[in-house]
């Protein structure tokens, strides 16, 4: 049976088809995004073997080169040959590899394009090693020999597990001056800086008083001493974490010095077995996870990033639900439900539409301009001219997402009390409970799950929202976290990290785009994880509960 | 039967004082939840209106109209000394300075007129002053012009200190070129006109003297680096001579230009490059004399009062073959009385005029407006000058009274046709739209033509609905009436969750990933638009002559899910197609092709990217309302098209598209809505400027991306930060408008499906 063209087009078949279309359209494109991202994500995890080999140059000059393989890519000889290469006459197409040759100190970038034909010899050789550092990003070479103080203790190939233990020692020292550095010495000038202010302050007073200076006086010599005191182990600590030294030799022979102190993270990956890859893996996954970023933010984790965002949706849910539970119980239950209340209603509809950037020049223009100057004038002259909550912060960010956020929670949950049947309420009612409690027992509890999801989506928008951000407080980095163990503990002025805006910053403020990529699609990766579950989440609640009213209205 | 329990009712007192207690508590509570929730309520709605008036309240003073009022009259301090050559207030406002004509410079206090010290400028033996001229106010650097053929380079300056935290001011005169006159004519004949300039290694003078010639020196700076000390080397111009009696002469910072006008209305303009006459241009309008030149603040335009009332800005324009001429820009019409003096203002392009009537007016350049206009007193006003801050303006009556008036204008160089219209900038061939907040001069003309950005929002939005609204309407219709019940309950949540994808992502991914991508494979992403429904349609086709057994196989309403495959397979091969297609048609680059043989302007990060990245992020949107409005329409309307006869596309495109076309149509209002206030996306995938260009090629730059990148960055309360919150106060009527609109809309259509 076959169906002529002509009938086919009059029956509106094609139509239908390109509908279908349009569906299967969204639906690779949705995924697809979710594949691509995944797919950049997650490698950046993986111990890419490095790969040795010559790279001849069009003058038949011949380097050795050592690095990842990052990608490929097909190009045209016309636009190579136009470029300066030497390329075969018949070769139409030519493939061109990324390499990530590292050693930046050495060769002055990281990555550098190369024709795959012109890399002949390759080879994986098993004791080549990849060295994260600090500083300089990655460097892959051989080991050349080990100094403790300038003089050699090991050398050649055998003395990797030397390395590995020496290193091992040297973070361990890393982190205890990291600990001295940032915690105790944080704490220490934390306390100068209280005594600072409340000395201004008493000036301020005019109770700047003899007795009253002398005691910040004595307290402020005991910080000395306490900072005298770790200054020295701070000595003692640095002189210990250099005494090692690696000397390392890349491919090419050129000797370079490594401090000990500098490195992060050695491996062999040529060396390494599938399992050991596995367990790299994830290795690299919690460091991503609980480090602090490195390298402008370029390499690392992004601990900082993740704690300030939950920090701040934590903030903001504690600001939004009670107040759209209480605007949305109010509209719906309270209010007479005339015109005006469906204006309202509307109104409240239409600000979830209004651009997130908006509500961040109100939140820059009122909170911080306004409310927080008048703060800092009224509770914080001490510290002026130097604002407190005269500028962007944890708070403000929280309060302005919060303002963001409201229409979502009060249509969600007045959505919830929309659905519970009036015979739940009118039975209350008639039992002799007054409206409130009719409300506190009975309507509440029902909406409950509403205004669950409510939150759920807030926090889900809030997340992923960095436009308003952006003016109210978020940095691209925080020299200390929101909380932490220093009075008042809860920092609610200070400025903070946050994901979304470390993937634009990243991505597009930083000096080395190329090496910064594979980070930043694994933040994102996080981030869309974040969401997607929150999301799933707020739907399957939103329908088990649709499910439990459909059975209350029979 | 137990009589009992019916006669005997237990004994219940429902008026135990225990009770009533109980019943008050509870109704205290019922009222103090009702009164606390309408309260909680009502000021959470109060919140949220606040925006709006919060945001009105930041701009409103942008076009607040200026104010002025008198704060103090006074006789003109040390009187004695005779007439008035020059006045001038310093920062604060809080110092007058006076420049009697006998050569004595006179320090007051703006607020009585009471003398706080004078000093007695090095006047040469014999000689008396003949003119005063003025570097550029803001510099406070003043030349005096002698009968000698002399010229003495002076300054006030104004000390401040804070003793006791007290503010006190000590003005005192400098002489920052040495207190040695300086010769400018050599004959020693008096100089009747001076005008100088002073750039950062230079100094400029050019006078008329007594017997009409023009005179000029040019001076370069040198410092000796050990003293600090500057010296000047003189180097004297070659001027033209000049066939009339020059009258007044400005001489401009660039050291290029020297204006010369002539009381019958007539400037020449001299090019110092080559010393010969540029051009001559006459004033309009018969008997149109010039009462007074002036520079503007910078110093390329020529501020000209006429006496037909009025005052005409001109400039140096420059064409297309480097030739310049000097033009008439715009005119400020000043018809109270003669216009006696004039003083720019020293911080905006800004400027003030008096008249012989007593009239004060306040006018400014790039707004073209006059922002104020009015009668200070009923003498004519023979100096006026206007504080740094331009927060005050001291003028002297032909009385012999001084009046310290304060000025409230915050905010002038914003009129509707400065935001809206094409203004013609100091430096541009033409009047243009153009949006540049800043630069790193002071004297800098900002740009405020919100049009660029308002074009840069629609273009990006226009693009991205063009990406979206096929799509979204297509798919939601084929979901709400096609498809299969349970591949719908699959599909749904996943667009939900393409809705919640962070718009940061998207924009990095638009920006980092498909904008390099679509630069190297430009015509297979071209390709993939028409290889896609072709093959979608020859699918379909081939499908429908399939053998029934294999088609029954897939239930009816599954046929997304078909495509899936055909459509990858089809978007992969047009983009492995791209080098190829790119070899055939386009010499091997498509990019260079089209920058040199269609000349069209590329950028990596245009509006194709945007409409790309900002359509995926638009299509949920329109895509769920859309669904809704579809699937809602009555089911016995579609039954009963079908009875009928009609087919299911029939059914479609006469039942179910009329009925639900107006949710379809909210729907897509929202989405605009969405795609014109978005953000991230435009930040990241455009290269933010601010061009007006329909070119898909090219980027642009949105009112909301403006608002990202500038709003840190600018002070509060400038008129700057206030445009910007203008922009979000339009950005945000727009959208509250548009989506007010189209819920309208809807909910008369939930009416009218209530009725079917």
């Amino acid at each position: 049976m076959s169906v002529s063209v002509k009938k086919w087009f009059k029956d509106g078949d094609p139509w239908i088809w390109i509908n279908a279309g349009a569906v299967a359209i969204s639906m690779i494109m949705v995924f697809g995004l979710l594949a691509l991202i995944a797919s950049r994500g997650l490698v950046h995890f993986w111990a890419h073997d490095v790969m040795q080999a010559e790279l001849h140059g069009n003058d038949g000059q011949v380097r050795i080169i050592a690095g990842e393989l990052v990608e490929s890519e097909e190009v045209l000889a016309e636009q190579l040959r136009d470029a300066g290469y030497v390329i075969p006459d018949d070769a139409e197409y030519m493939q061109r590899d990324l390499m990530k040759l590292g050693n930046r100190d050495v060769y002055g970038g990281d990555f550098r394009w190369v024709l795959d034909d012109a890399l002949k010899n390759r080879s994986y050789p098993e004791d080549i090693m990849t060295i994260e550092r600090r500083e300089w990003g990655n460097f892959y070479g051989f080991i050349d020999s080990i100094k403790e103080n300038g003089n050699v203790v090991a050398t050649g190939s055998e003395s990797w597990p030397e390395l590995t233990k020496r290193i091992e020692r040297a973070l361990e020292i890393h982190e205890e001056i990291h600990n001295i550095e940032k915690v105790e010495i944080g704490a220490i000038n934390n306390g100068m800086e209280r005594l600072r202010l409340k000395q201004r302050r008493l000036e301020l007073d005019n109770q700047a008083t003899p007795e009253n200076l002398l005691a910040i006086e004595e307290a402020r010599a005991e910080l000395d001493a306490e900072y005298k005191v770790l200054q020295d182990q701070l000595v003692v600590l640095y002189g210990e974490i250099g005494r090692d030294k690696l000397i390392a030799r890349t491919v090419e022979g050129t000797m370079v010095d490594i401090d000990l102190s500098k490195i992060v993270r050695a491996f062999q990956p040529n060396a390494m077995s599938l399992g050991e890859k596995i367990v790299f893996y994830f290795e690299k996954i919690v460091e991503f996870i609980s480090d602090d970023p490195r390298e402008a933010n370029t390499e690392g984790g992004i601990f900082p990033a993740i704690y300030g965002t939950v920090l701040m949706v934590l903030l903001m849910s504690i600001i939004v639900t009670p107040l759209g539970v209480i605007a949305a119980v109010y509209i719906r239950e309270y209010a007479h439900q005339g015109a005006l209340t469906r204006v309202i209603r509307i109104a409240v509809n239409n600000l979830a539409g209004v651009p997130s950037i908006v509500y961040g020049v109100f939140g820059l223009g009122f909170f911080i301009y306004f409310v927080g100057s008048g703060i800092d004038q009224a509770l914080f002259p001490e510290a002026l001219p130097s604002p407190t909550f005269g500028t962007g912060g944890l708070l403000w960010a929280s309060i302005t997402l919060a303002i963001l956020t409201l229409p979502v929670v009060i249509v969600a949950t007045e959505e919830g009390l929309a659905r519970i049947p009036r015979s739940m309420r009118e039975g209350s009612l008639a039992l002799g409970a007054t409206k409130a409690e009719t409300l506190w027992r009975v309507v509440l509890p029902m909406a409950s799950p509403a205004m669950m999801t409510g939150m759920i989506l807030a926090i889900a928008r809030a997340a992923g929202e960095v436009a308003p951000l952006m003016l109210v407080g978020v940095v691209k980095l925080a020299p200390s976290l929101p909380l932490d163990g220093n009075y008042p503990y809860l920092h609610l002025d200070q400025k903070f990290m946050h994901l979304g805006f470390h993937i634009y910053d990243v991505g597009f403020q930083s000096p080395n785009v190329e090496a910064a990529r594979p980070l930043v699609y694994a933040t994102s990766l996080l981030l869309v994880i974040v969401i997607a579950l929150l999301n799933l989440t707020a739907v399957s609640i939103r329908n088990r509960l649709r499910e439990k009213y459909k059975a209350l209205e029979m | 039967m137990n009589d009992s329990s019916v006669s005997k009712a237990p004994d219940l007192d429902f008026d135990s004082p225990r009770l009533v207690r109980y019943r008050k508590q509870r109704n205290f509570k019922d009222h103090a939840a009702r009164y606390s929730i309408a309260m909680g309520g009502i000021s959470v709605i109060v919140a949220i209106t606040l925006i709006f008036f919060y945001l009105l309240y930041e701009v409103a003073p942008l076009f607040e109209s200026a104010s002025a009022e008198a704060v103090a009259e006074y006789p003109i301090p040390a009187k004695e000394l005779g007439s008035t050559l020059y006045i001038a207030t310093e920062e604060q406002g809080e110092k007058g300075f006076r420049l009697a004509e006998d050569g004595t410079v006179v320090f007051f206090n703006t607020t009585d007129g009471s003398e706080h010290s004078r000093v007695a400028l090095p006047v040469p033996e014999g000689a008396k002053i003949t003119n005063i001229a003025s570097a550029n106010p803001a510099s406070q650097i003043l030349a005096a012009a002698f009968d000698n053929g002399q010229v003495l380079i002076f300054k006030h300056s104004y000390k401040l200190s804070y003793p006791n935290d007290v503010r006190v001011i000590s003005p005192f005169v400098e002489f920052p070129y040495g207190e040695e006159p300086i010769t400018l004519d050599e004959e020693g004949s008096s100089i009747r006109r001076v005008s100088i300039a002073i750039t950062e290694d230079a100094l400029i003078l050019v006078g008329v003297n007594s017997n009409n010639n023009l005179l000029g020196t040019r001076f370069s700076k040198e410092e000796n680096f050990l003293s600090g000390e500057i010296t000047l080397e003189p180097e004297t111009l070659d001027l033209p001579f000049l066939s009339f009696a020059p009258e007044y002469v400005v001489v401009e910072p660039g050291m290029r230009w020297v204006f010369v006008g002539t009381k019958a209305g007539q400037i020449e303009v001299i090019d110092l490059f080559d010393n010969m006459i540029n051009s001559t241009v006459k004033l309009k309008g018969k008997d149109n004399r010039i009462l007074g030149m002036e520079l503007l603040l910078g110093g390329s335009s020529v501020l000209v009062t006429e006496s037909a009332g009025a005052v005409s800005q001109w400039f140096m324009v420059r064409d297309d073959n480097n030739q310049y001429t000097f033009e008439q820009v715009r005119r400020f019409e000043h018809q109270q009385g003669t216009i006696s003096a004039l003083s720019i203002e020293h911080r905006r392009k800004g400027f003030a005029v008096a008249d012989a009537k007593g009239g004060l007016a306040l006018m400014n350049s790039t707004a073209n407006s006059t922002s104020l206009e009015i009668d200070v007193t009923d003498q004519p006003i023979v100096h006026v000058a206007l504080s740094p801050r331009s927060d005050f303006a001291i003028m002297q009556t032909a009385d012999g009274n001084m009046l310290w008036w304060e000025l409230h204008n915050e905010h002038p160089e914003i009129s509707f046709s400065a935001l809206w219209g094409k203004v013609w900038y100091e430096g541009y061939q033409e009047p243009e739209y153009i949006w540049q907040s800043s630069a790193a001069n002071n004297d800098f003309e900002p740009k405020y033509s919100l049009s660029p950005l308002a074009f840069g929002t629609l273009k990006a939005a226009f693009y991205a609905m063009l990406v979206a609204t096929p799509l979204a309407i297509c798919g939601a219709l084929y979901t709400a009436y096609f498809m299969s019940p349970s591949l719908r309950r699959k599909v749904k949540p996943s667009i939900e969750l393409m809705e919640a994808l962070p718009t940061v992502i998207l924009g990095f991914l638009a920006g980092l990933f498909f904008a390099p991508y679509m630069e190297a494979n430009l015509p297979g992403v071209f390709a993939v638009l028409i290889i896609c429904p072709i093959a979608i349609l020859a699918f379909g086709y081939a499908w429908a002559n399939l053998p029934a057994s294999i088609r029954h196989r897939i239930p009816e309403g599954w046929d997304p899910a078909l495509l899936i495959p055909v459509l990858i397979l089809a978007g992969w091969g047009a983009l492995e197609m791209s080098p190829v297609i790119e070899a055939l048609m386009f010499d091997g680059d498509m990019r260079k092709w089209l920058t040199y043989e269609a000349g069209i302007d590329f950028d990596q990060r245009n509006a194709l990217v945007v409409g790309a990245a900002m359509g995926f992020a638009v299509i949920p949107t329109i895509f769920s309302i859309t669904e809704d409005a579809v699937f809602s329409v009555p089911k016995h309307l579609t039954y009963g098209s079908l009875a009928l006869g009609a087919t299911q596309w029939q059914t479609m495109t006469r039942v179910i598209l009329p009925t639900a076309s107006p949710g379809i149509f909210s729907a897509v209002m929202i989405g605009m809505g969405r795609a014109v206030g978005e953000t991230m996306i435009v930040l990241m995938a455009t290269g933010n400027t601010p061009i007006m260009d329909m070119n898909i090629f090219e980027g642009m730059r949105t009112l909301s991306a403006n608002i990202a990148v500038e709003m840190p960055e600018s002070e509060v309360g400038s008129t700057h930060y206030r445009i910007l919150f203008l922009a979000a106060f339009v950005l945000f009527l727009f959208t509250f408008v548009v989506n007010t609109f189209a819920e309208w809309v809807r909910q008369r259509l939930r009416s009218r499906y209530s009725v079917i």
